[in-house]
């Protein structure tokens, strides 16, 4: 299989421009005849029906949660970024296309990603039409702050509730196209499984959550935006609900899964407590503005933080990499933590945590300004732990947060199977092995405000409306599949909960495909899966029925295929026998412990192929060139 | 810790419900009520009883799923928080905790802890937005918003639309849901224009959807997990009345 990524040619800066002005369109009386199913009301799923809506075609979305507005982009806090350049620092498209590109440790697509910042002020202007409330200056001009990975201020934000408000704009213009019509909303439906036809994407299955009754669903292209897998570590910061099930069965069904091992661990999030914790909840990246990451000098220092003096404290980001100290990248930074843990030097209760400090932001800027600034996440944290973070230094380590790769698409936000598009955390496209701060709000809306809506025309103008019915046979043998799935699961009657086999899924991935990943950790992790997938199958214990609400069956059938996920997840990091971003081999690492790429041999997308139930999948490389940003080794020092 | 707790169970919408009695051991202080609940279902599980069926998804207080009466108030006794953002720490070891759905004939009980709330959604269909297309729009700066009428707008924003404020009202009004969208919409240059006949539109549509009127209980201020203030109502009343004249005239 060759796979062609559709990037144009030409000097950069107009490639967007110039594809675009070429796509194929569909006259505007037209577009009502066409149907596109959108899976997932976030903010990629969400911009995208609105504007698919307004457009005119005739758009179904749906989402697992009760309501379209509760997608997970809702608890994104830290905020979205613009090349705007507001905060007058020499901001440009091509600073952020740089920076992406270099934070991404140059494993994405050089077109795709200057795309993306070309977009980043449009995404911003559109927000504010729509009354997403941005913090302002009291000239009354918008507020910008810094993220980790950039030299200047260009993330705008609402509070700690960026993602929030952000979503209500979507959800919002999305209500505006329901009550015009042109908008079906289907909440609480969860889609089981892709329908092909053909060759083509033309429609899904779902299973509605409160009756049970499996449901076709028919059109003329079908788009994912159903978020990301760190979910498949069991304790990460996404939603309980997060789940990589849609794309898994995409996946099962022809498409291509690209850079599955690309998994951002975020390095601020509440630490672990116990495996009773059904989350770790995230704590902004925006706090790394003013707050400064330290842990004692000396091991097994229990002293209270207060009585550590400055001199034997080691704030450790900023020794490392002091132009870019406790702004430096998430990977880097969340290795760096790791690294003095596992020195035991941690902090907390179990050692395995690490102080984010405000006093000196506080002693400079007055208690108000931090309020101002933090105030919601100060709330939350003290929710949480029962202390006050104004007083005491938080304490806080990584956690399993963001997907970088996921369903392989061309420039054209296509996957490989013709009529099926991938948007938001679910495609692979823009990040490369590590994400910046700020920059998923950007993509997800970019690709569903203004790549998306264009180029599905594309496709449709090639295909008859309405060509295939939910009648098809092919719905009927995808229903027979899936129904035959979940009674399997209902039948096995065994004696380990749902809840049981995903902490022991969560815990091997952490442990040996998390941070630190070696030959034989991975290994060993792809031993045990299978191990793990035979006991789910043979002493899973459910109740209820298939008929009914019963949330256990729901949560079966995810985990089962987050299941089989972890075996890809864990083979693409073996496969990729360098250090790249988030994916760190510890064979491959410099002398002070940085990753080591390998541009020579690994500089492509890996894209691998199902090849069958107990198979193992066909990894395809999409070579990656570089025309404008040349490689070279990331230094944040 | 150890709890004893009465929990609400319903097997269906038509089904009569009732309390049921759990007693909960081996709790840690740092867990959420909901983790407790968590505990208890994998227990129920093992002994092959069905377990109880609840929404939650964010579990960090801003997606607004989870929603439930705890010791009689909606969310819990703790002030501007939701429910799955409870710690165990709050409660005396030992204590009994009652866990009920969302009461409201407008939010009908679905299973157990769930009531069906699509009703929000359709009063925001009704005009709880501004009516800018999607696409492009002139600069994000060239309109200046004043700080105050910013922070008052994400003040009014914030709202997460669990519904804890129609549980909580005597007459099931949604009236500072309504408001607060009024409040955020209103408050900005963008929104502004049609706030008249939003504030029209989804007032009426509140009532049609079955919600009742508001008397001045403001027992909805109280139980907001996010502060919402009862203000916005009054600027909600303004706002209709000016559109209700302008369509009498
Ligand atoms: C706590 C947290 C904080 C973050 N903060 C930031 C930040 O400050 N800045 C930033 O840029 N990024 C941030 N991110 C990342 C960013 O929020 C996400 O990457 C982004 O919002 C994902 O959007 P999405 O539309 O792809 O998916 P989501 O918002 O996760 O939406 C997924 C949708 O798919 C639906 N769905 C899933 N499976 C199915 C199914 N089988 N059937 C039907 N529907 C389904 C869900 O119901 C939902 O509607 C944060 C992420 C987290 C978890
Ligand atoms: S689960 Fe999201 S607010 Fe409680």
């Amino acid at each position: 299989m060759t796979l062609d990524g559709k990037v144009p040619s030409g000097p950069i800066e107009t490639r967007w421009a110039r594809h675009r002005d070429h796509l194929r369109l569909i006259s505007p009386a037209n577009k009502r005849r066409y149907t596109v199913i959108v899976v997932g009301t976030g903010l990629g799923g969400g911009s995208a029906s609105a504007t698919l809506a307004q457009l005119g075609y005739n758009v179904l979305a749906f989402c697992y949660q009760d309501s379209a507005r509760r997608a997970h982009s809702i608890a994104a806090q830290g905020g979205i970024n613009a090349a705007k350049n507001y905060g007058g620092d020499g901001d440009s498209v091509y600073r952020l296309f740089y920076e992406t590109v270099k934070g991404g440790d140059f494993r994405s697509r050089e077109s795709n990603v200057y795309r993306l910042a070309e977009l980043s002020g449009n995404i911003i202007d559109q927000c504010v039409a729509q009354g997403v409330p941005f913090q302002r200056e009291y000239s009354g001009e918008l507020s910008t702050r810094s993220f980790g990975g950039a030299l200047v201020s260009r993330t705008l934000f609402c509070r700690g509730q960026t993602g929030q408000q952000l979503l209500l704009g979507c959800y919002q213009a999305m209500m505006r196209q329901v009550s015009e019509g042109s908008l079906k909303v289907f909440p609480k439906k969860e889609m089981l499984d892709l329908v092909v036809v053909d060759g083509e994407a033309k429609g899904i299955l779902v299973r509605d959550l409160t009756t049970g009754e499996y449901e076709a669903y028919a059109a003329d292209a079908v788009v994912i935006a159903t978020g990301g897998y760190a979910s498949v570590f069991n304790l990460s910061t996404n939603a309980v609900g997060s789940n990589v099930g849609a794309i898994m069965r995409c996946y099962k069904k022809g498409a291509l899964m690209a850079n599955p091992c690309y998994t951002q661990i975020h390095p601020t999030c509440i630490p672990f407590a116990g495996w009773f914790q059904s989350k770790l909840i995230l704590m902004s990246e925006s706090l790394r503005n003013d707050g400064r990451v330290w842990v004692p000098k000396k091991k097994g220092d229990k002293r209270p933080p207060h009585e550590i003096p400055e001199s034997d404290r080691d704030y450790y980001l900023e020794r490392k990499y002091p132009s870019y100290g406790n702004l430096a990248p998430r990977d880097i930074s969340s290795r760096a933590a790791k690294e003095a843990c596992d020195d035991g030097r941690g902090v907390g209760p179990s050692g395995y945590a690490v102080y984010l400090d405000f006093r000196d932001a506080i002693q400079r800027h007055g208690r108000k300004v931090i309020e101002e600034r933090y105030g919601n996440l100060f709330e939350l944290y003290e929710h949480i732990m029962g202390e006050d973070p104004y007083a005491q230094p938080m304490k806080i380590y990584p956690a399993s947060h963001y997907a970088m790769g996921g369903l392989w698409v061309d420039y054209n936000l296509m996957s490989n199977i013709p009529g099926l598009f991938v948007i938001g955390e679910a495609n692979f496209s823009d990040h490369g092995a590590n994400r910046l701060g700020a920059s998923a709000l950007m993509q997800g809306l970019a690709d569903g405000y203004f790549v998306l809506p264009y180029t599905i025309g594309d496709y449709l103008a090639t295909t008859q409306p309405g060509k295939v019915k939910p009648d098809n046979q092919e719905f009927k043998k995808v229903k027979e599949d899936d129904e035959a799935r979940v009674n399997r699961l209902l039948s096995i009657k065994g004696s380990r909960t749902v809840l049981d086999f995903r902490i022991e899924l969560g815990r091997l991935l952490w442990e040996n495909v998390g941070m630190a990943r070696s030959e034989e950790t991975l290994t060993k992790a792809l031993e045990e899966i299978p191990r793990i997938r035979e006991a789910f199958w043979s002493d899973l214990k459910l109740t209820g029925s298939e008929k009914d609400l019963n949330q256990q069956l729901e949560r079966a059938w995810r985990l089962s295929e987050a299941l089989d996920f972890a075996e890809i997840l864990t083979l693409d990091a073996r496969e990729r026998r360098e250090s790249c971003g988030a994916h760190f081999r510890v064979e491959h690492q410099t002398p002070d412990g940085e990753a080591l790429r390998n541009d020579a041999e690994y500089s492509y997308v890996a894209a691998w192929e199902y090849k069958g139930e107990g198979e193992k999948p066909a990894m395809h490389k999409e070579p990656l060139t570089f025309e404008v940003v040349q490689p070279t080794v990331r230094s944040y020092k | 810790m150890r709890f004893h707790l009465k929990v609400w169970r319903q097997e269906g919408p038509e089904a009569p419900g009732r309390f049921f009695d759990y007693d909960v051991d081996d709790i840690i202080p740092e867990m959420s009520l909901l983790e407790m609940l968590d505990k208890l279902n994998e227990e129920l599980i093992k002994k092959g009883t069905p377990p109880i069926t609840f929404e939650s998804d964010c579990r960090e207080g801003i997606c607004g799923t989870c929603g439930m009466v705890v010791n009689g108030s909606a969310h819990g006794p703790q002030p501007k928080t939701t429910t799955c953002e409870i710690r165990m720490r709050h409660f005396q070891d030992g204590e009994a905790i009652t866990i009920e759905p969302f009461r409201a004939a407008v939010f009908p009980v679905q299973k157990d802890l769930i009531v069906e709330r699509a009703g929000l959604d359709k009063v925001i269909q009704a005009g709880g937005y501004t009516s800018a297309y999607t696409g492009t729009h002139a600069d994000a700066n060239a309109i200046l918003v004043p700080k105050d009428d910013q922070e008052y707008a994400m003040d009014a924003a914030a709202c997460i639309g669990c519904g804890a404020c129609v549980a909580a009202c005597p007459n099931s009004s949604a009236m500072l849901f309504v408001a607060a969208k009024i409040a955020h919409l209103g408050t900005l240059p963008q929104g502004k224009p049609e706030e008249a006949s939003r504030a029209l539109s989804m007032t009426e549509a509140m009532q049609e959807e079955g919600f009742g009127a508001c008397s001045n209980h403001f027992e909805c201020q109280a139980v907001c997990p996010k502060g919402i203030r009862v203000e916005t109502i009054a600027r909600l009343n303004r706002a209709f009345l000016k559109a209700s004249l302008k369509r009498l005239a």
